[in-house]
């Protein structure tokens, strides 16, 4: 297993990175409440990497927002060491900021004094291999390029969590690759924890120490597997495609389910 | 720590394996921008409006020269009216005529801004506000602003007051408006993005409303000018007053009271010429330059 550097000494501090306990969320009015998500108990620690995995309808992108505070469970608590950072299918950076202040703003918003702020942005461009790119407006980076700014904006804000909602969804597959060996070795660098949502299994299984399969309507906790195949993996290595066959069957049984009522 | 070095990316060390590639991918997805040379500008850009000059300029002359309009007092030639033009010049008042009625317009669209914009960021950020002046305002857009010059004479008299007080009712439902639907339009998403990052309330409206609700603002803005543009013109060819000195909308007026067809047309074409003028040289810029540092202009 590859070794957190970073991780050691935050370690005996808090024994979570987030705790989350007995989650339900309904959304709709009193005469139609729909159950999205149905008594989910899940921790990360600090420094682990887990991906929440699930067909449409299980709801990992509401417990996500539920997790990041951007909305409030309808039971149950949820705890985290500090204020998440939240990565989103779309890059989500401001067009009218350059990539270095799109990452300037979050360290504003974050208090770090403005004299340090520069010198940071350009150390996470560098952390995410774009240097060079600090005056670079969004639209001229390319769809990958914007996700890794939208990576280092999300570092910036030194959150202990960083929470990831289909992230490299909409990248095309060499792209998508490539940001998977990003994140495994920026995730190792940092020793951050990450909570990753996907319903791509084998990208759950490339990247994650453990996966979370929800099931559907409502959604709740299915199954959990813990991926011990050692960093850096491929999505091509056998051991992960091995293990994606057996999750993707589970997920197909649970899709079936629905087929059946 | 990994190298971040892409030129040394050739080991076979798995954390560098895909330094090289990327750096590949990032080149190959990014395409080099230039600016677009001045003799395509021009070919593109300036010529058009000049052609389209030169033909108007050519059938005007013509409806002249082949007696198609006989009669001068209906439509008088080019000539005549370039005649009207240089003296006018010559006798020092052109410049007079047009700054009389430019100082008063921006002026008071400075001040339709000012009153404007918080009027609008009121209106967009308070349900109770927007509910209760919300249609009105958007339903004075529609009202011709002409409709405003009677009340405002009776109100203030005939002066420069009068004025000012119907550019502001014509230009401050517009910058209002505008900037209303510039919030109304930004995405969710960067709202969202915002909020993770502790960018709320007063923090959120500086950092993430404001800024991605510039360009409706722009567009609001220039609306404005172009309503303050016709305000003015309207007011001024109604109230005229010796006290109000002239501006281009009395020059119009003294030409039908003097039945001078060459007067008129001098006022109009000075009216449209300052009406395009400040477009372009002003709000056209602005919008411009806001519009591709965005990546929101397709150029072609």
């Amino acid at each position: 297993m590859a070794t957190a550097i970073a991780t050691a000494d935050q370690a005996e501090s808090v024994e979570y990175a987030a705790r989350i306990e007995h989650v339900s969320k309904s959304f709709g009015g009193p005469a139609g409440q729909q159950l999205v998500l149905d008594d989910i108990t899940l921790d990360v620690a600090p420094g682990e990497f887990v991906t929440l995995l699930g067909a449409s309808g299980c709801g990992k992108s509401t417990l996500l927002n539920l997790v990041a505070g951007l909305d409030d469970p309808s039971a149950g608590s949820i705890k985290t060491d500090g204020r998440p950072a939240l990565m989103f299918q779309e890059h989500a950076l401001f067009p009218w900021l350059t990539a270095g202040k799109n990452i300037e703003l979050a360290l504003k918003l974050g208090g770090v004094p403005k004299n340090d702020r520069r010198t940071r942005a350009e150390e996470l461009l560098e952390l995410v291999r774009l240097q060079g790119s600090y005056g670079k407006r969004v639209h001229e980076l390319s769809g990958g390029m914007r996700q890794r700014v939208a990576l280092a904006r999300a570092l910036a804000q030194e959150s202990r969590l960083l929470l990831m909602d289909e992230p490299f969804a909409a990248l095309d597959a060499i792209t998508r690759d490539v940001l998977h060996d990003e994140l495994t070795r920026i995730w190792e660098e940092t020793g951050l924890s990450v909570l990753f949502v996907t319903h791509n299994v084998r990208e759950a299984v490339r990247l994650a120490q453990r996966v979370v399969l929800l099931s559907s309507r409502p959604g709740r906790i299915a199954r959990e597997w813990t991926v011990d195949i050692p960093q850096p993996r491929r999505i091509e290595d056998a051991p992960v495609a091995e293990l994606s066959l057996e999750i993707t069957e589970q997920l197909r049984g649970e899709i079936r389910r629905h087929g059946q009522q | 720590m990994a190298s971040s070095d892409t030129k040394t990316a050739l080991t076979d060390e798995p954390r560098d394996r895909s330094a090289g590639l990327e750096a590949g991918l990032d080149a190959l997805e990014t395409s080099a921008t230039s600016r677009t040379p001045f003799s395509v500008t021009a070919r593109t850009k300036i010529l058009p409006p000049l052609v389209a000059t030169a033909v108007v300029l050519v059938i005007w002359q013509g409806l002249i020269t082949f007696n198609i309009v006989t009669d001068p007092t209906k439509l008088p030639s080019p000539a005549d009216v370039a005649t009207e033009f240089k003296d006018a010049w010559l006798e020092g008042k052109l410049l007079g005529y047009i700054w009389t009625s430019v100082e008063r317009g921006l002026l008071g669209f400075l001040l339709a801004l000012a009153i404007g914009t918080p009027l609008g960021l009121v209106v967009a950020r308070v349900k109770f506000v927007r509910a209760a002046i919300g249609p009105v305002l958007s339903g004075l857009q529609s009202l011709p602003s002409v409709a405003w010059v009677p009340p405002a004479v009776l109100w203030l008299g005939l002066n420069n007051s009068m004025m000012y007080a119907v550019i502001l009712l014509g230009a401050v439902p517009s910058i209002a408006n505008g900037l209303v639907s510039g919030i109304d339009q930004v995405p969710p998403l960067f709202l969202r993005a915002g909020r993770t990052m502790g960018a709320t309330g007063w923090k959120g409206a500086w950092h993430i409303v404001l800024p991605a609700a510039l360009p409706g603002y722009l567009a609001g803005l220039k609306q404005g000018w172009a309503f303050s543009w016709r305000s003015l013109m309207a007011a001024e060819i109604i109230a005229s007053s010796p006290d109000l000195g002239i501006g281009l909308g009395a020059l119009l007026e003294n030409g039908r009271n003097a039945s001078s067809m060459p007067m008129i047309f001098e006022a109009i074409f000075l009216i449209l010429f300052v009406g395009i003028a400040v477009d372009l040289l002003i709000f056209s810029p602005l919008e411009r330059r806001v519009l591709r540092s965005r990546g929101l202009l397709v150029k072609g």
